[in-house]
């Protein structure tokens, strides 16, 4: 009781009373509670009576007490159809200003829908499937000479190895084929149809839904599925039940069941058939009479897991399931199982040093930045602009208060106008991604749609536009409409230094998106096209490759067919191998040579070829020569390639003897190094040999004087005298090279448009502020000019401002660009670099756009008439 | 629909105000309660019940003197109206015959409390 002052009730909680409290209760309430204080205060501390205090002012958080905000204002209808008016004229009075406002916010949304689209498909991948969280893959790390690489096919005992020894773990176990390109016969046309031989557990694991027929259908070996598209295709209307289908000339089965279609966002879209696994093993001979079946990892095996067990546990169970059964040259690669759950099959798909080491994923966070920074920029325009824009409004503010605005209605009416814009931006992006989304999927390989029915993504859409609202109407409503009417109707309102350094800043983050984007779009495509002039090591023009494995007959009448093809001028050359070009399909490690380390564990691809292959293709022979059909001793004679050479240590190859399998074979060449599997890699050691029946595929050289065209017509024609109704397919070797850069030129396509609209996207920005930087100096340009500057003058004076900022943004985007492509390129084996001059180009390109943008504005206000600017205001 | 029941706690309050009289403001009538039945309660709890039992007419209220201790506000005074008066009663009777056919206290009215 000693200081007056200090005995006084608090008085942040008597504020906070007063501000929820209804007002015609305000004297009796203040009061009692003022005398419950001293009353407390009597008896207790002052701190316990202040603690008092605080706790009967939140009592009166009570329903009758709190003052209702809402029912004050009954004519609110026709108050926000002035606010919505106020904002359509203000829209319809700076038409460029609204214009770009809206674009640039509007072509922000529209590229964040789009990416948020894909991302939510990436994300989506085999999720259709009912046990989606429980389904696994299982795949082997194995050890080759130190390097660990990753597999994902097993041998096919394993399949009932695991059932039999580590059953617990799992309630389905599926062995399959890979997807593979089989001939499919329906009864009228034989067609190549890809599908799979797997077990009858496969139907459950992969829970597909049937149209017709069921899933056990499958148990029985001489029934097939099939897949509603396959059926509409092959049998009409018709009822394919019971139907016969005969795969690869030699499996009949019967129609058991039609399941739809998988969705194309699976790994297993496009299975147009499952045929029965004890179906292939009845009528493929290798199979069955395999010398050691554990041998050849050529099948995949998927697992669904028992309730009980975990990823993890069973993968630790299964690990050396299979390196328990192998003989013991393979067990030298010490294969070990784990479990690859479905989750990560698409979005985690490679591996490195038996670890995962991400995969798309990569793009996933890679665009998901990208699109949030482009949102980001979008949103920042938007704010900046509008911000801008609003000092000009300071009279408009004045007049409003001083006839009697309270400030809520002020700060209602600018929420409304910048929310009725970003809701404008946001049905004009959804007509833009609506407008766009055939061609995004087109070049992303994809089939999405807008998700016009999914709650979630409006309640997203709708409250991402709110929000933009409310941050970009936030400085005029806040702050404007706390200004005095006095100095506002003066006009003099100036937002300082506080607001200006934001303004810059979101300059500066703007154009460090957009020179970052430029410089990666600019690598990216480098390294496509720096891959892409690899040699090739072969001549890849007018080279077709056609496969003939079903067609036994081309291989008898070989010699017929060629001449009568080389006399009609469509091919020049022709020869058989195992496999096209562009790709390895077997691979052996029984190889032995003398001098070879015993530890060394080896695995070449092996191509079987016919004589003129290397003619056909144009291979170099670097030493030795090309197989001869004069010496016959070279059916056990091998060519290897310059990388087999450099791996097995040999100074002489030509003339040493290279056992495979404990056969000696010659090596009698030596051919340069060809890419067959990734431009990115680097060569691996291959085996070429002369094969002594039908292989694969015939490969043919082109006539380079008949067309393309012309020359596939009678080489169809050709053919089609030996191999009847089989049907005649093809691929230029050229197109199947072309395709392998499909995933890394998409990437550079998409981040083209990215780049672009970033760019886009700034400089509506920078030419907004520009023209409002340009109008707010009108009377000092005025002044400037009566003094004698010259437009140059008044020009540099306006656009150093800008270009400041943009050097500014470069110098930061440079070393982020550095640093995130070194990490990109580091991926590949094959990479090209950084040169200092794209960096270089990319800032000077920024900067040219820049000041191009700008001077629009300041040439403008810089030729303008002294007298007029003068006068005005 | 205006409720017309009474609550054990608005009965309460409402005797309060009976006895206070013209002294029956809402600080007032909470201490009174505290120190009639040594529980503790906030004023708001109080106002709030005082508001409701005028919202069903059993209380009517002025506003009365300022005094120097509450900073020169006034006090809003409550007064039992002749309908409130009836409900009490009511109460008291309802209570009293249900009290009555209670055997085990049958006669025993005046007892203070069943441990008694």
């Amino acid at each position: 009781m000693s200081n007056a002052k200090d005995t006084k009730p608090p008085a942040l909680p008597q504020r906070i009373l007063l501000r929820f409290l209804r007002d015609d209760l305000a004297e009796e309430v203040s009061g009692d509670l003022e005398e419950k204080f001293y009353s407390t205060l009597k008896e207790k501390s002052l701190f316990q009576a202040r603690l008092n205090y605080w706790y009967q002012v939140i009592h009166y958080l009570r329903p009758f007490a709190i003052r209702n905000a809402w029912s004050s204002n009954k004519n609110s209808f026709s108050m926000y159809r002035s606010y919505f008016k106020t904002a359509y004229r203000n829209m319809v009075k700076n038409k460029l200003h609204s214009f770009i406002n809206i674009t640039g916010l509007s072509v922000g949304m529209a590229v964040a829908i789009t990416i948020g689209l894909w991302i939510w498909d990436e994300l989506s991948y085999n999720k259709d499937h009912e046990h989606y969280e429980r389904i696994a893959q299982v795949i082997q790390n194995v050890t080759n000479n130190g390097e660990v690489q990753t597999w994902r096919s097993i041998p096919y005992p394993l399949a009932e190895e695991l059932r039999k020894n580590y059953g617990s773990d799992f309630r389905e176990v599926a062995l399959s084929t890979q997807l593979f390109d089989r001939l499919f016969d329906a009864g009228e046309k034989k067609v190549n149809r890809p599908g799979l031989f797997a077990e009858p557990s496969l139907a459950q694991l992969l829970s597909l839904t049937m149209v017709k027929g069921t899933r056990d259908a499958l148990k029985d070996p001489s029934s097939i599925l099939i897949s509603f598209a396959t059926a509409k295709a092959s049998f009409g209307d018709a009822d394919p039940l019971n139907q016969t289908i005969k795969l690869d000339d030699e499996i009949a089965l019967q129609v058991g069941g039609v399941y739809e279609d998988i969705p194309e966002n699976s790994t297993f879209a496009g299975t147009a058939f499952i045929a029965p696994w004890q179906a292939l093993l009845n009528n493929t001979d290798w199979i069955r009479n395999m010398h050691d079946p554990w041998r050849p990892n050529a099948f995949v095996l998927f697992v669904q897991l028992a309730d009980h067990a975990s990823f993890t546990t069973a993968s630790e169970k299964i690990k050396y399931a299979k390196l328990n059964k192998v003989n013991t040259e393979l067990a030298k690669k010490k294969p070990e199982l784990f479990l690859d759950p479905m989750n990560r099959w698409h979005l985690y798909s490679e591996f490195k040093d038996g670890k995962n080491a991400g995969g798309r994923i990569r793009y996933v966070w890679l665009f998901g930045v990208i699109g949030g920074f482009v949102l980001l920029m979008a949103c920042i325009n938007f704010m900046n602009l509008s911000t801008a824009r609003s000092e000009k409004r300071a009279k408009e503010v004045g007049i409003r208060r001083a006839i009697g605005s309270l400030r809520t209605q002020l700060i209602a009416q600018f929420f409304s106008e910048s929310i009725l814009m970003a809701l404008l931006a946001l049905v004009c992006s959804l007509l833009l991604v609506q407008l766009v989304l055939p061609a995004f999927n087109a070049v992303a390989d994809k089939q999405m749609s807008l998700l016009w029915t999914s709650p979630v993504f409006w309640l997203l859409c709708l409250g991402f536009s709110l929000f933009t609202g409310l941050i970009a109407g936030s400085y005029p409503a806040l702050y404007l409409s706390s200004v005095g009417s006095g100095s506002a109707l003066k006009g003099v309102v100036k937002a300082g230094g506080a607001a200006v350094i934001p303004r810059k800043v979101l300059v500066v983050v703007q154009f460090t998106v957009s020179v970052v984007l430029i410089i990666g779009t600019s690598v990216v495509f480098r390294q496509v096209q720096f891959a892409k002039n690899r040699p090739l090591g072969y001549e890849s023009s007018g080279l077709l490759a056609v496969p003939v494995s079903y067609v036994p007959e081309i291989h008898k009448h070989f010699d017929v067919v060629k001449a009568e093809l080389e006399k009609n001028e469509a091919i020049v050359a022709m020869a058989e191998a195992s496999a096209p070009t562009t790709g390895t399909w077997s691979s052996s490690s029984g190889f032995d040579w003398e001098g070879k380390d015993p530890n060394l564990s080896v695995d070449f691809p092996v191509f079987s070829i016919s004589h003129d292959y290397g003619s056909t293709i144009g291979w170099e022979i670097a030493k030795g020569r090309d197989f001869s059909r004069e010496f016959l001793s070279d059916s056990s004679a091998v060519i290897l390639n310059e990388a087999a050479v450099n791996f097995m240590g040999l100074q002489e190859p030509v003339g040493e003897i290279l056992r495979w399998n404990g056969q000696a074979m010659t090596i009698i060449g030596v051919a340069s190094d060809m890419i067959t599997t990734s431009p990115y890699d680097p060569v691996k050691p291959a085996v070429y040999f002369l094969s002594n029946g039908p292989d694969n595929y015939a490969i043919l050289k082109i006539n380079p004087r008949t067309s393309a065209a012309v020359a596939i017509a009678r080489i169809e024609e050709t053919f089609k005298k030996f191999s009847g109704d089989q049907p005649f397919e093809y691929q230029f070797i050229d197109d199947s090279y072309a395709k392998k850069f499909g995933n890394e030129e998409r990437i550079g396509t998409l981040s083209t448009y990215f780049a672009v609209l970033a760019i886009f996207i700034s400089c509506l920005g920078i030419f907004g502020l520009a023209s409002f930087v340009a109008e707010q100096r009108t009377k000092e340009i005025g002044v400037r000019k009566v003094l004698g500057a010259s437009i140059f003058d008044l020009w540099k004076m306006l656009s150093g401002d800008f270009v400041l900022l943009v050097v500014f943004s470069c110098t930061i985007a440079v070393p982020i660009a550095y640093y995130l492509l070194n990490e990109w390129l580091e991926g590949y084996q094959y990479r090209t670099g950084i040169p200092l001059w794209i960096c270089v180009a990319a800032s000077l390109g920024t900067l040219a756009i820049t000041l191009t943008t700008v001077s629009f504005h300041t040439i403008q206000a810089a030729r303008m008439n002294p007298v007029k600017s003068l006068r005005t205001e | 629909m205006i409720e017309t029941r009474l609550g054990d706690f608005e009965e309460v309050i409402l005797l309060i105000v009976g006895i206070l009289g013209e002294d029956a403001y809402s600080f007032r009538v909470a201490e009174e309660f505290e120190s009639q039945t040594s529980r503790s309660v906030s004023i708001g709890a109080v106002h709030s019940t005082l508001n409701r039992l005028e919202t069903k007419g059993f209380l009517t209220s002025k506003m009365g003197k300022a005094t120097a201790e509450r900073g020169g506000r006034r006090k809003r005074i409550y007064t039992i109206t002749a309908y409130g008066k009836r409900i009490l009663a009511a109460s008291r009777d309802f209570k009293v015959s249900l009290w009555s056919q209670y055997p085990g206290f049958a006669g025993k009215l005046n007892v203070a409390g069943p441990d008694a």
